[in-house]
């Protein structure tokens, strides 16, 4: 079998053990969290709202978006605005969501990441079928590097966790940056409190 | 073909091969912004460094300790020695699901093994998803960058492929237009497949899961639709622990395009509920690279492409001049180690400036790596009497470190009192033309003094 194989090959050709390094001193950052977080999501392509309270927040849904237009979410909080029933379907049925409104678990300032996994998503295509993208966190949640962001899953239990950092995106065609690949075309984030 | 008849090819078209060297040294001045925006970088790329190298060192327990999380999260782990065996592990997970058609995200593996052509012949159809690689796929090419497959094209070349293809308006080359369709296009790929095959960019030995990075979100797309997600990974992909991944995601986009990270950095750890996850770990060769003591750092990238952005050779003679799934310097030093007689003209084809070492984010000394290359090669028998000349040049020149200053005085002296002689087989990279005018850049003037 292969495995053993490889595995002798291996072991026979790697090189002594080195220790890991530790990792201090790999932030050095100065800025404001927050304000970094809103300057680097522009940078990308989204968009930062900060907002009082989630009546606000749905106001400004209201005034983007027709009735017709298919509204996910699984906060129950939005349950007035929004679907809140379809996490048990089939992903497919997605297709047609034009906005999915979810919460994050927190962000990051150096690259406007927001840390999700798939009991927050309820499907774990929504986020990337949908063609508009709403995430909500509380101001209070951003943490300044990947570093700090890593110590906080460090022991964090998921099946799929992802970091979405703005709209999909695209370069492919002679470098022109265009917003929409084939995930969101669009991402707001409210930044609440 | 060898790479100096390659890029004869591609040096046909002089404002071409001008705009394909402005575009790389833009996407190489982006990366230098992003990293200067950074006090702790050179901290980073040190720290990186070192993981990979402890990395190294234990990979065998790393690679247990890998597959036996995997297992426990419900992911089915193979084991593939060579390009052969993966193909035919991946084969057979899709005939047992019955599976005819499959959708694909970037895996620079996949194309070292030649996976496509494999699964074609035995009649699956494979589409790429990655809007780079669905535009050469359709226009019958291999990718020509790790990170930009169709930077060796213009618009209007994407124009033309897609209005053949997919129908779009003849003529109309806008690139927003143009990525509208293939989204409607790849839309409806991603919602009929019942397979979906993506890259690893790191699998974390600490907890079995493994992490893709995108921009444009086809990875997710294909893999949270389809009832059968197949991962494939080269084994020095393993990394210890989820912590590390902070320091690899720093590095990783800021380093490939000058972004602070990718759009998406997905971390699959179980399979979703009536899903089938698999992951093929590969061997092909690099088990044997582990063992040359002075190549085995190659084994630390992470697939950046920096060092082609910033590659005077690559960016005037264009991925496709390298004959390997992985152009570049990197690719020049992997190669080799696949096939020596085949690629024995890669590591021919650097100047040594030693750009690609210096922008590296895992800190492999990859100028040194292609010169220790040509020892190897020459010794074996397996290097080209022309570039052998120019290596003997370069040998001396590096010994002897006061005609390494003087280079571009003395290149300079050569060429305008020498023209024929610059001017000709010796010249490889520059044949299609007269050589111009004694240049400013420090890399012409290096490259002509040996010459
Ligand atoms: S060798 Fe270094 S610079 Fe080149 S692709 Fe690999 S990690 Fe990036």
């Amino acid at each position: 079998m292969s495995r053993e194989n490889i595995l002798a090959g291996i072991k026979k050709n790697q090189p002594e053990n080195r220790v890991l390094p530790v990792l201090t001193g790999l932030n050095q950052s100065t800025y404001n969290p927050l304000e970094q977080f809103k300057t680097v999501l522009q940078g990308i392509g989204g968009e930062a709202i900060e907002v009082g309270n989630y009546q606000e927040i749905k106001d400004i849904i209201a005034k983007n978006y027709q009735s017709s237009d298919r509204i996910i979410t699984t906060l129950p909080d939005f349950g007035d605005i929004a679907e809140n029933n379809w996490q048990t379907e089939d992903p497919h049925t997605l297709e047609n969501v034009e906005l999915c409104i979810i919460r994050a678990h927190f962000g990051v300032a150096e690259n406007s990441a927001l840390w999700v996994t798939e009991d927050i998503l309820g499907l774990r295509v929504a986020p990337f079928i949908c063609q508009n993208l709403a995430v909500i966190i509380p101001k209070n949640e951003i943490e300044p590097t990947m570093h700090e962001a890593y110590k906080r899953i460090a022991m964090a239990e998921y099946g799929f966790g992802t970091f979405i950092a703005g709209p999909s995106k695209t370069a492919d065609i002679e470098q022109s940056l265009v917003l929409g690949a084939h995930g969101s075309k669009s991402m707001v984030v409210f930044l609440v409190g | 073909m060898k790479h100096s008849e390659l890029s004869v090819t591609f040096n046909k078209d002089e404002d071409r091969v001008d705009w394909h060297d402005q575009t790389l040294w833009w996407v190489r001045q982006k990366r230098d912004k992003a990293a200067f925006q950074l006090p702790e970088w050179e901290l980073l790329r040190e720290t990186a460094s070192q993981i990979k190298h402890n990395v190294l060192g234990n990979l065998h327990d790393y690679l247990v300790q890998f597959e036996a999380n995997a297992l426990k999260n419900g992911i089915t782990v193979h084991w593939a020695a060579d390009a052969d065996e993966h193909n035919r592990i991946v084969h057979n997970i899709l005939s047992k699901h019955g599976v005819q058609k499959m959708v694909k995200s970037k895996s620079m593996l996949t194309e070292e093994c030649h996976l496509n052509d494999y699964l074609a012949e035995n009649g699956i159809e494979v589409i790429d998803t990655d809007l780079g690689e669905r535009i050469v796929q359709l226009r019958e090419e291999p990718p020509s960058h790790i990170v930009l497959p169709a930077i060796h094209l213009k618009k209007e070349d994407v124009g033309e492929t897609f209005h053949v293809h997919l129908g779009t308006e003849k003529g109309n080359k806008d690139p927003v237009y143009l990525t509208a369709a293939a989204r409607e296009h790849l839309r409806e790929k991603f919602l009929t497949r019942k397979a979906a095959l993506t890259g690893v960019n790191f699998a974390i030995a600490e907890t079995g899961e493994f992490v893709v990075c995108t921009n444009e979100g086809n990875a997710d797309m294909g893999a949270h639709l389809a009832d059968v997600h197949i991962a494939c990974m080269g084994f020095e992909k393993i990394i210890p622990k989820r912590e590390h991944l902070g320091v690899f995601l720093r590095l990783l986009a800021r380093s490939a395009t000058g972004q602070p990270i990718t759009t998406y950095s997905s971390h699959f750890k179980k399979p979703r509920e009536g899903q089938e996850m698999h992951i093929v770990i590969v061997d092909n060769g690099r088990s044997t690279q582990l063992g040359r003591e002075d190549f085995r750092n190659s084994l630390k990238c992470i697939r950046c492409g920096a060092c082609m952005n910033t590659c005077p050779v690559y960016r005037r003679s264009g991925g496709h001049s390298y004959h390997n799934a992985v152009a570049g310097p990197i690719g020049s030093i992997l190669a080799p180690n696949l096939d020596m007689s085949k690629n024995a003209d890669l590591p021919f084809a650097s100047t040594l400036c030693g750009s690609c070492t210096n922008v590296c984010p895992v800190k492999i000394d990859i100028h040194d790596q292609l010169y220790k290359w040509r020892q190897v090669l020459v010794k074996e028998g397996h290097a080209d009497p022309v570039k052998k000349l120019g290596m003997q040049a370069m040998t001396f020149t590096l010994s002897h470190p006061k005609v390494y200053q003087n280079g571009g005085k003395i290149g300079r002296w050569f060429m305008k009192n020498t023209p024929f002689l610059v001017n000709n087989s010796l010249n490889p990279w520059y044949k299609q033309r007269d050589m111009p005018e004694p240049p400013k850049e420090s890399f012409r003037e290096w490259y002509l003094k040996n010459r």
